[in-house]
Protein backbone atom coordinates (compact mmCIF):
# COMPACT_ATOMS: atom_id res chain seq x y z
CA UNK A 1 0.00 0.00 0.00
CA UNK A 2 1.31 3.26 -0.92
CA UNK A 3 2.72 5.89 1.63
CA UNK A 4 0.59 7.85 3.52
CA UNK A 5 -2.37 5.64 1.93
CA UNK A 6 -3.76 4.66 5.42
CA UNK A 7 -3.77 8.25 6.78
CA UNK A 8 -6.59 9.23 4.48
CA UNK A 9 -8.45 6.57 4.58
CA UNK A 10 -11.64 6.94 6.24
CA UNK A 11 -12.39 3.07 6.88
CA UNK A 12 -14.82 2.03 9.35
CA UNK A 13 -15.97 4.84 12.01
CA UNK A 14 -15.35 1.72 15.11
CA UNK A 15 -12.55 0.27 13.30
CA UNK A 16 -9.38 2.78 12.74
CA UNK A 17 -6.84 1.68 10.20
CA UNK A 18 -3.94 0.26 11.23
CA UNK A 19 -1.76 3.62 10.87
CA UNK A 20 2.02 3.78 10.52
CA UNK A 21 4.25 4.71 13.70
CA UNK A 22 2.00 2.02 15.74
CA UNK A 23 2.52 -1.22 17.36
CA UNK A 24 0.29 -3.99 15.34
CA UNK A 25 0.09 -7.53 16.83
CA UNK A 26 3.36 -6.63 18.28
CA UNK A 27 5.23 -5.65 15.66
CA UNK A 28 6.21 -2.11 14.94
CA UNK A 29 4.78 -0.78 12.03
CA UNK A 30 6.54 1.48 9.68
CA UNK A 31 4.77 3.19 6.69
CA UNK A 32 5.12 0.41 3.96
CA UNK A 33 2.95 -1.90 6.44
CA UNK A 34 0.16 0.54 7.64
CA UNK A 35 -3.09 -1.15 5.79
CA UNK A 36 -6.90 -1.80 5.90
CA UNK A 37 -7.55 -3.42 9.51
CA UNK A 38 -9.71 -6.32 7.21
CA UNK A 39 -6.46 -7.48 5.28
CA UNK A 40 -5.03 -10.80 6.81
CA UNK A 41 -1.51 -11.10 6.83
CA UNK A 42 -0.80 -13.58 4.10
CA UNK A 43 -2.78 -11.25 1.68
CA UNK A 44 -0.15 -8.64 0.46
CA UNK A 45 -3.31 -6.26 -1.06
CA UNK A 46 -7.10 -5.73 -0.41
CA UNK A 47 -7.19 -6.78 -4.07
CA UNK A 48 -5.75 -10.06 -3.92
CA UNK A 49 -7.44 -10.85 -0.45
CA UNK A 50 -11.34 -10.36 -2.45
CA UNK A 51 -9.82 -11.94 -5.80
CA UNK A 52 -9.11 -15.18 -3.57
CA UNK A 53 -12.61 -15.15 -1.51
CA UNK A 54 -14.34 -15.02 -4.88
CA UNK A 55 -12.02 -17.28 -6.74
CA UNK A 56 -12.83 -19.31 -3.82
CA UNK A 57 -16.56 -19.09 -3.69
CA UNK A 58 -17.23 -19.63 -7.41
CA UNK A 59 -15.43 -22.83 -6.76
CA UNK A 60 -17.81 -23.86 -4.25
CA UNK A 61 -20.66 -22.57 -6.83
CA UNK A 62 -18.86 -25.13 -9.36
CA UNK A 63 -19.70 -28.00 -6.91
CA UNK A 64 -23.04 -26.89 -5.83
CA UNK A 65 -23.34 -26.81 -9.73
CA UNK A 66 -22.43 -30.50 -10.01
CA UNK A 67 -24.25 -31.43 -7.30
CA UNK A 68 -27.95 -29.64 -8.57
CA UNK A 69 -26.25 -31.46 -12.07
CA UNK A 70 -26.88 -35.29 -10.90
CA UNK A 71 -30.43 -34.30 -10.23
CA UNK A 72 -30.48 -32.71 -13.76
CA UNK A 73 -29.39 -35.81 -15.35
CA UNK A 74 -31.73 -38.02 -13.49
CA UNK A 75 -34.30 -35.66 -14.69
CA UNK A 76 -33.12 -36.05 -18.21
CA UNK A 77 -32.75 -39.75 -18.27
CA UNK A 78 -36.19 -40.79 -16.88
CA UNK A 79 -37.72 -37.95 -19.19
CA UNK A 80 -36.12 -39.76 -22.32
CA UNK A 81 -37.36 -42.66 -21.08
CA UNK A 82 -41.18 -41.49 -20.21
CA UNK A 83 -41.71 -38.05 -22.16
CA UNK A 84 -45.63 -38.78 -22.04
CA UNK A 85 -46.10 -39.14 -18.38
CA UNK A 86 -43.51 -36.55 -17.81
CA UNK A 87 -46.28 -34.11 -19.38
CA UNK A 88 -48.70 -35.34 -17.89
CA UNK A 89 -47.09 -34.89 -14.56
CA UNK A 90 -46.12 -31.41 -15.47
CA UNK A 91 -49.58 -30.20 -16.25
CA UNK A 92 -51.20 -30.54 -13.27
CA UNK A 93 -48.15 -27.92 -11.82
CA UNK A 94 -50.14 -24.53 -11.60
CA UNK A 95 -47.99 -22.41 -14.18
CA UNK A 96 -49.05 -19.05 -12.68
CA UNK A 97 -47.57 -19.51 -9.19
CA UNK A 98 -44.54 -21.37 -11.19
CA UNK A 99 -44.05 -17.95 -12.97
CA UNK A 100 -44.60 -15.58 -10.12
CA UNK A 101 -41.75 -17.41 -8.23
CA UNK A 102 -39.93 -16.62 -11.11
CA UNK A 103 -40.32 -13.29 -11.38
CA UNK A 104 -40.08 -12.81 -7.50
CA UNK A 105 -36.83 -14.57 -7.31
CA UNK A 106 -35.33 -12.58 -10.20
CA UNK A 107 -36.74 -9.32 -8.67
CA UNK A 108 -34.86 -10.85 -5.11
CA UNK A 109 -31.50 -11.04 -7.48
CA UNK A 110 -31.76 -7.69 -8.47
CA UNK A 111 -32.32 -6.14 -4.86
CA UNK A 112 -29.30 -8.73 -3.86
CA UNK A 113 -27.10 -6.72 -6.93
CA UNK A 114 -28.23 -3.48 -5.56
CA UNK A 115 -27.09 -4.53 -1.70
CA UNK A 116 -24.01 -5.22 -3.22
CA UNK A 117 -23.71 -2.21 -4.96
CA UNK A 118 -24.53 0.03 -2.35
CA UNK A 119 -21.97 -1.71 -0.22
CA UNK A 120 -19.26 -1.67 -3.06
CA UNK A 121 -19.67 2.78 -3.16
CA UNK A 122 -19.54 2.96 0.59
CA UNK A 123 -23.26 4.07 1.40
CA UNK A 124 -24.76 4.10 4.78
CA UNK A 125 -25.55 0.67 6.79
CA UNK A 126 -29.54 1.62 6.48
CA UNK A 127 -29.29 1.21 3.04
CA UNK A 128 -27.05 -1.79 2.51
CA UNK A 129 -29.38 -3.33 5.66
CA UNK A 130 -32.79 -1.93 3.13
CA UNK A 131 -31.96 -3.80 -0.04
CA UNK A 132 -30.53 -7.10 2.27
CA UNK A 133 -34.00 -6.72 3.79
CA UNK A 134 -36.01 -6.59 0.49
CA UNK A 135 -33.89 -9.53 -0.86
CA UNK A 136 -34.69 -11.75 2.19
CA UNK A 137 -38.42 -10.91 2.24
CA UNK A 138 -38.68 -11.74 -1.33
CA UNK A 139 -37.28 -14.91 -0.98
CA UNK A 140 -39.06 -15.70 2.55
CA UNK A 141 -42.04 -15.00 -0.17
CA UNK A 142 -40.59 -17.85 -2.78
CA UNK A 143 -40.92 -20.28 0.56
CA UNK A 144 -44.65 -19.01 1.15
CA UNK A 145 -45.45 -19.71 -2.59
CA UNK A 146 -43.70 -23.20 -2.42
CA UNK A 147 -45.87 -24.23 0.78
CA UNK A 148 -49.31 -23.36 -1.05
CA UNK A 149 -47.97 -25.92 -4.08
CA UNK A 150 -46.64 -28.11 -1.79
CA UNK A 151 -50.11 -28.59 0.05
CA UNK A 152 -52.07 -29.01 -2.63
CA UNK A 153 -49.73 -31.96 -3.94
CA UNK A 154 -50.52 -33.48 -0.40
CA UNK A 155 -54.02 -32.56 -0.39
CA UNK A 156 -54.23 -34.68 -4.44
CA UNK A 157 -52.16 -37.25 -2.71
CA UNK A 158 -49.88 -36.62 -5.81
CA UNK A 159 -47.17 -36.98 -3.08
CA UNK A 160 -45.18 -40.13 -4.21
CA UNK A 161 -45.02 -42.58 -1.79
CA UNK A 162 -48.26 -44.70 -0.10
CA UNK A 163 -50.35 -42.36 -0.38
CA UNK A 164 -50.05 -42.07 -4.54
CA UNK A 165 -53.51 -42.24 -5.61
CA UNK A 166 -52.56 -44.12 -9.26
CA UNK A 167 -56.12 -43.96 -10.26
CA UNK A 168 -55.89 -40.14 -11.19
CA UNK A 169 -53.35 -40.56 -14.30
CA UNK A 170 -52.96 -42.28 -17.17
CA UNK A 171 -49.02 -42.82 -17.01
CA UNK A 172 -48.96 -43.48 -12.56
CA UNK A 173 -45.88 -44.85 -12.78
CA UNK A 174 -44.15 -42.15 -15.11
CA UNK A 175 -46.04 -39.41 -12.88
CA UNK A 176 -44.59 -40.80 -9.48
CA UNK A 177 -40.97 -40.75 -10.94
CA UNK A 178 -41.99 -37.00 -12.14
CA UNK A 179 -43.23 -36.14 -8.99
CA UNK A 180 -40.28 -37.80 -7.25
CA UNK A 181 -38.10 -35.82 -9.04
CA UNK A 182 -40.15 -32.59 -8.51
CA UNK A 183 -39.83 -32.87 -5.24
CA UNK A 184 -35.84 -33.76 -5.07
CA UNK A 185 -35.08 -30.54 -7.24
CA UNK A 186 -37.82 -27.68 -5.68
CA UNK A 187 -36.95 -29.37 -1.92
CA UNK A 188 -33.27 -29.22 -2.66
CA UNK A 189 -33.26 -25.83 -4.21
CA UNK A 190 -36.24 -24.24 -1.55
CA UNK A 191 -33.35 -26.14 1.26
CA UNK A 192 -30.37 -23.66 -0.50
CA UNK A 193 -33.37 -20.38 -0.24
CA UNK A 194 -33.60 -21.16 3.55
CA UNK A 195 -29.47 -21.40 4.12
CA UNK A 196 -29.68 -18.21 1.47
CA UNK A 197 -31.91 -16.72 4.03
CA UNK A 198 -29.99 -17.41 7.21
CA UNK A 199 -26.77 -16.31 5.21
CA UNK A 200 -28.22 -12.55 4.32
CA UNK A 201 -29.23 -12.16 8.04
CA UNK A 202 -25.58 -12.55 8.85
CA UNK A 203 -24.31 -10.19 6.69
CA UNK A 204 -27.18 -8.29 7.49
CA UNK A 205 -26.43 -7.78 10.98
CA UNK A 206 -22.31 -7.41 9.93
CA UNK A 207 -23.56 -4.30 7.59
CA UNK A 208 -25.92 -2.70 10.36
CA UNK A 209 -22.53 -2.94 12.09
CA UNK A 210 -20.87 -1.07 9.68
CA UNK A 211 -18.77 -3.93 8.99
CA UNK A 212 -18.40 -2.76 4.88
CA UNK A 213 -17.08 -0.39 3.01
CA UNK A 214 -16.12 0.21 -0.75
CA UNK A 215 -12.39 -1.38 0.37
CA UNK A 216 -13.88 -4.18 1.87
CA UNK A 217 -17.52 -5.55 1.19
CA UNK A 218 -16.41 -9.24 0.30
CA UNK A 219 -18.98 -11.34 2.46
CA UNK A 220 -21.74 -9.24 0.28
CA UNK A 221 -19.98 -10.32 -2.67
CA UNK A 222 -19.88 -13.57 -1.79
CA UNK A 223 -23.27 -14.41 -0.76
CA UNK A 224 -24.66 -12.68 -3.23
CA UNK A 225 -22.97 -14.85 -5.52
CA UNK A 226 -24.45 -17.73 -3.85
CA UNK A 227 -27.83 -15.64 -4.13
CA UNK A 228 -27.81 -15.44 -7.75
CA UNK A 229 -26.66 -19.08 -7.93
CA UNK A 230 -29.69 -20.39 -6.29
CA UNK A 231 -31.50 -18.17 -9.01
CA UNK A 232 -29.77 -19.44 -11.57
CA UNK A 233 -31.20 -22.93 -10.42
CA UNK A 234 -34.89 -21.80 -10.37
CA UNK A 235 -34.23 -20.34 -14.03
CA UNK A 236 -33.74 -24.06 -15.21
CA UNK A 237 -36.33 -25.67 -13.33
CA UNK A 238 -38.67 -23.83 -13.95
CA UNK A 239 -39.57 -24.50 -17.54
CA UNK A 240 -38.38 -28.04 -17.02
CA UNK A 241 -40.68 -29.02 -14.45
CA UNK A 242 -43.89 -26.30 -15.18
CA UNK A 243 -43.78 -25.74 -18.71
CA UNK A 244 -43.52 -28.85 -20.68
CA UNK A 245 -47.13 -30.49 -20.39
CA UNK A 246 -49.17 -27.08 -21.28
CA UNK A 247 -50.79 -28.31 -24.33
CA UNK A 248 -50.55 -31.88 -23.44
CA UNK A 249 -53.59 -33.56 -24.72
CA UNK A 250 -53.17 -37.26 -23.37
CA UNK B 1 -10.98 -1.11 -4.34
CA UNK B 2 -10.17 -1.75 -8.47
CA UNK B 3 -13.30 -3.29 -8.32
CA UNK B 4 -15.75 -2.26 -11.09
CA UNK B 5 -18.93 -0.83 -10.03
CA UNK B 6 -21.73 -0.89 -12.57
CA UNK B 7 -24.59 1.77 -12.69
CA UNK B 8 -27.96 0.60 -11.08
CA UNK B 9 -29.42 1.41 -14.55
CA UNK B 10 -27.42 -1.86 -16.20
CA UNK B 11 -28.88 -3.85 -13.15
CA UNK B 12 -32.88 -2.83 -14.02
CA UNK B 13 -32.52 -3.36 -17.85
CA UNK B 14 -30.79 -6.56 -16.53
CA UNK B 15 -33.84 -7.38 -14.22
CA UNK B 16 -36.04 -6.48 -17.59
CA UNK B 17 -34.30 -8.34 -19.65
CA UNK B 18 -35.23 -11.57 -17.42
CA UNK B 19 -38.51 -10.77 -17.00
CA UNK B 20 -38.84 -10.47 -20.81
CA UNK B 21 -37.40 -14.04 -21.05
CA UNK B 22 -39.75 -15.58 -18.87
CA UNK B 23 -42.83 -14.11 -20.42
CA UNK B 24 -41.85 -15.19 -23.64
CA UNK B 25 -40.97 -19.25 -22.43
CA UNK B 26 -44.37 -18.89 -20.21
CA UNK B 27 -45.91 -17.89 -23.90
CA UNK B 28 -44.21 -20.01 -25.94
CA UNK B 29 -45.03 -23.11 -23.87
CA UNK B 30 -48.70 -23.30 -24.54
CA UNK B 31 -48.03 -23.68 -28.43
CA UNK B 32 -46.98 -27.23 -29.63
CA UNK B 33 -43.83 -26.87 -31.45
CA UNK B 34 -42.66 -30.68 -30.77
CA UNK B 35 -38.99 -31.18 -29.62
CA UNK B 36 -38.82 -27.25 -30.74
CA UNK B 37 -40.52 -26.58 -27.32
CA UNK B 38 -37.36 -27.85 -25.42
CA UNK B 39 -35.17 -26.13 -27.98
CA UNK B 40 -36.85 -22.59 -27.14
CA UNK B 41 -37.30 -23.24 -23.12
CA UNK B 42 -33.56 -24.05 -22.82
CA UNK B 43 -32.08 -21.56 -24.97
CA UNK B 44 -34.17 -18.60 -23.34
CA UNK B 45 -33.11 -20.39 -19.65
CA UNK B 46 -29.26 -20.52 -21.00
CA UNK B 47 -29.81 -16.41 -22.20
CA UNK B 48 -31.47 -16.30 -18.85
CA UNK B 49 -28.73 -17.46 -16.77
CA UNK B 50 -25.39 -16.01 -18.97
CA UNK B 51 -27.16 -12.38 -18.01
CA UNK B 52 -27.16 -13.59 -14.55
CA UNK B 53 -23.84 -14.93 -14.63
CA UNK B 54 -22.31 -11.70 -16.47
CA UNK B 55 -23.56 -8.93 -14.97
CA UNK B 56 -25.55 -9.70 -11.72
CA UNK B 57 -22.59 -12.30 -10.63
CA UNK B 58 -19.89 -9.62 -12.22
CA UNK B 59 -18.21 -11.86 -13.85
CA UNK B 60 -17.86 -9.51 -16.87
CA UNK B 61 -15.60 -7.94 -15.25
CA UNK B 62 -13.91 -10.26 -13.55
CA UNK B 63 -10.18 -11.71 -13.93
CA UNK B 64 -9.76 -14.49 -16.68
CA UNK B 65 -8.89 -17.07 -13.64
CA UNK B 66 -12.58 -16.86 -11.97
CA UNK B 67 -13.95 -17.03 -16.10
CA UNK B 68 -12.07 -20.52 -16.45
CA UNK B 69 -13.09 -21.70 -13.02
CA UNK B 70 -16.99 -20.94 -14.05
CA UNK B 71 -16.24 -21.96 -17.80
CA UNK B 72 -15.44 -25.24 -16.50
CA UNK B 73 -17.85 -25.88 -14.27
CA UNK B 74 -20.56 -26.04 -17.12
CA UNK B 75 -18.14 -27.76 -19.33
CA UNK B 76 -18.03 -30.62 -16.70
CA UNK B 77 -21.77 -30.51 -16.37
CA UNK B 78 -21.95 -30.84 -20.06
CA UNK B 79 -19.36 -33.97 -20.02
CA UNK B 80 -21.80 -35.70 -17.99
CA UNK B 81 -24.52 -34.89 -19.60
CA UNK B 82 -23.16 -36.30 -22.88
CA UNK B 83 -21.73 -39.17 -21.61
CA UNK B 84 -24.69 -40.50 -19.72
CA UNK B 85 -27.06 -39.68 -22.47
CA UNK B 86 -24.89 -41.60 -24.92
CA UNK B 87 -25.28 -44.44 -23.01
CA UNK B 88 -29.13 -44.36 -22.28
CA UNK B 89 -30.24 -43.14 -25.36
CA UNK B 90 -28.31 -45.71 -27.43
CA UNK B 91 -28.90 -48.98 -25.64
CA UNK B 92 -31.71 -49.92 -28.05
CA UNK B 93 -29.71 -49.98 -31.24
CA UNK B 94 -28.10 -53.16 -31.17
CA UNK B 95 -30.06 -55.97 -31.31
CA UNK B 96 -29.52 -58.72 -28.83
CA UNK B 97 -28.32 -55.66 -25.95
CA UNK B 98 -29.18 -55.02 -23.01
CA UNK B 99 -32.19 -53.26 -22.76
Amino acid sequence: MPEGRAEHYPGPIHQPPVKAGTVHDGQAVDALHAHHPKLQHHFDAMEQQAEASTLGMWVFLVTEIMFFGGLFMAYLVYRSASPAAFQEGSAHLSIGWGAFNTAVLIFSSLTMAMAVRSAQIGRPAKTQVGWLLATMALGATFLGVKVIEYSDKFRHHIVPGPFFDASQWEHPAGVEMFYSLYFCMTGLHALHMIVGIGIMTVIAIMAWRNQFDADYYTPVEVSGLYWHFVDIVWIFLFPLLYLIGRHYHG
Amino acid sequence: MSEHVAPPSLYVSVFLALMAGTALTVFVAFYDLGFLNNVVMLTIACIKALLVILFFMHVRWSTRLTWLVVASGFFWLLIMFSITMSDYLTRGWIAGSLR
